[in-house]
């Protein structure tokens, strides 16, 4: 469980998140919100991308403040563009890479890239440049390179934000397999009728949080 | 090295990385230290046998050639008509052959086992305080964000366009600085979330 505690979050002179509490336990979590409403960067509390200014962050009872390496194993997080997010410039190098970082074995390495590949259907793709990959390809690179570090937990930034149809469609089926616990933070309403929780936020506090029944029309009467 | 990479299993592809560029920096040298077409020629039948070898396509031979094709024209007159013409084949040849070595280079290696090539070589220079892993991310970033650049460029090119300031490099040269910069501080962000520690 991800346990949020009286957080506060300020960056330079901007209060961006006013004491928020909340216990992240279900499977599927949106995380919804209007632009500057806070939720992204509550997004990157969550793997310590950001430490909290009060308050804590709680990963499996680990706090992120002195937790960052294990915490970050443990919390995969793909974000909005995956331009910005794909590092190595061939598709199997960049998939290494955070296995690399963890000190995975060459053999192991190899075998998992395959297996995350051949899962996506872009095996073919394998030795192929990632500048040359579609949006939707680029962001399932994406969602494959944090797959295989293992996480317990995957958040997401507005991971379809950037896709045509078709290629969003592909890419949230790829998200409702994923065994994992997935936080996501999205202005797309329709991916998210089937998830579990859905949490609203504004002006940096939680202003709406319970099932999607009830949240999205309730958030769709408050953005009026 | 960007898209260059051509897969296979030939001895070129499997020679290691750090041979391939010690013998490409020996062949650059020594190119430049003999006189006479002889050489410069019995070099380029050499490396177009070895393009054979690695099991590429003439096509792929000239690709290398191609983006530097125009300045060789240039060079070729500029010198044939101030140095002489034969003097102007031996230079163009020369840096023909250079050229297609290193793109022999690229093409049979990947960018990962060049930029672990790099860091391994560059490990001595730890005592001065350079630190190795640092800079095979810094080779394997530029890499991976040529392209990116390059679209983001082309993009922010157009919208000025549109708004008729094609011909202002400033009205260019900020926004992309701008969302460089933006793009910078999400990669570092990514960097961090998949457990790099250098």
């Amino acid at each position: 469980m991800i346990d949020v505690e009286n957080v506060s979050l300020t960056l330079g002179t901007n209060e961006v998140l006013r004491d928020v509490s909340l216990k992240l336990a279900e499977r599927r979590i949106a995380i919804i919100g209007a632009n500057g409403s806070g939720k992204s960067s509550f997004a990157r509390l969550l793997n310590g991308l950001l430490l909290p200014s009060k308050g804590e962050v709680r990963v499996n009872g680990m706090g992120t403040k002195k937790n960052g390496k294990d915490i970050r194993r443990k919390v995969g997080f793909v974000f909005q563009n995956p331009d910005n997010q794909i590092v190595f410039p061939v598709v199997e190098e960049d998939i290494a890479f955070g296995m690399k970082n963890l000190g995975f074995s060459k053999e192991v390495i190899a075998e998992k890239t395959k297996a995350v590949l051949t899962q996506y259907d872009m095996l073919h793709l394998m030795e192929h440049p990632a500048h040359l990959l579609s949006g939707g390809q680029k962001q399932l690179l994406a969602i494959s390179g944090v797959l295989v570090m293992e996480p317990e937990y995957i958040v997401m930034d507005e991971p379809t934000t950037l896709l045509d149809l078709r290629n969003k469609r592909r890419v949230a089926a790829a998200i409702e397999a994923l065994a994992q616990t997935v936080i996501m933070v999205t202005h797309d309403l329709d991916i998210i009728q089937n998830f579990d929780r859905v949490i609203a936020f504004e002006n940096g506090k939680v202003c709406l949080d319970g099932p999607p029944s009830s949240v999205i029309q309730d958030y769709m009467d408050m953005m009026v | 090295m960007l898209d260059l990479y051509s897969p296979g299993s030939s001895i070129l592809h499997r020679l290691a990385p750090g041979i391939k560029v010690s013998a490409l920096m020996l062949c650059g040298s020594l190119l430049f230290l003999v006189d006479g077409l002889l050489i410069p020629s019995i070099a380029l039948g050499f490396v177009v046998g070895l393009y054979r070898v690695a099991g590429l396509t003439m096509a792929q031979l000239w690709a290398q050639l191609r983006p530097a094709a125009l300045l060789l024209v240039i060079l070729f007159l500029v010198q044939g008509l101030i140095t002489g013409w034969g003097v102007a084949v031996f230079i163009v040849l020369r840096f023909g052959v250079l050229l297609l070595l290193a793109g022999l280079v690229t093409l049979t290696t990947r960018s990962s086992d060049m930029i672990e090539a790099i860091t391994r070589g560059l490990g001595w220079l730890r005592w001065i305080g350079v630190n190795p892993s640092k800079v095979g991310l810094a080779f394997s970033l530029a890499l991976r964000f040529i392209p990116v650049l390059a679209t983001l460029t082309k993009e922010v090119r157009e919208a000025q366009k549109a708004r008729g300031l094609e011909r202002s490099i400033i009205a260019v040269a900020i926004p992309v600085t701008v969302r460089m910069l933006k793009m910078a501080d999400d990669i570092s962000d990514a960097i961090d979330a998949r457990g790099y520690t250098p």
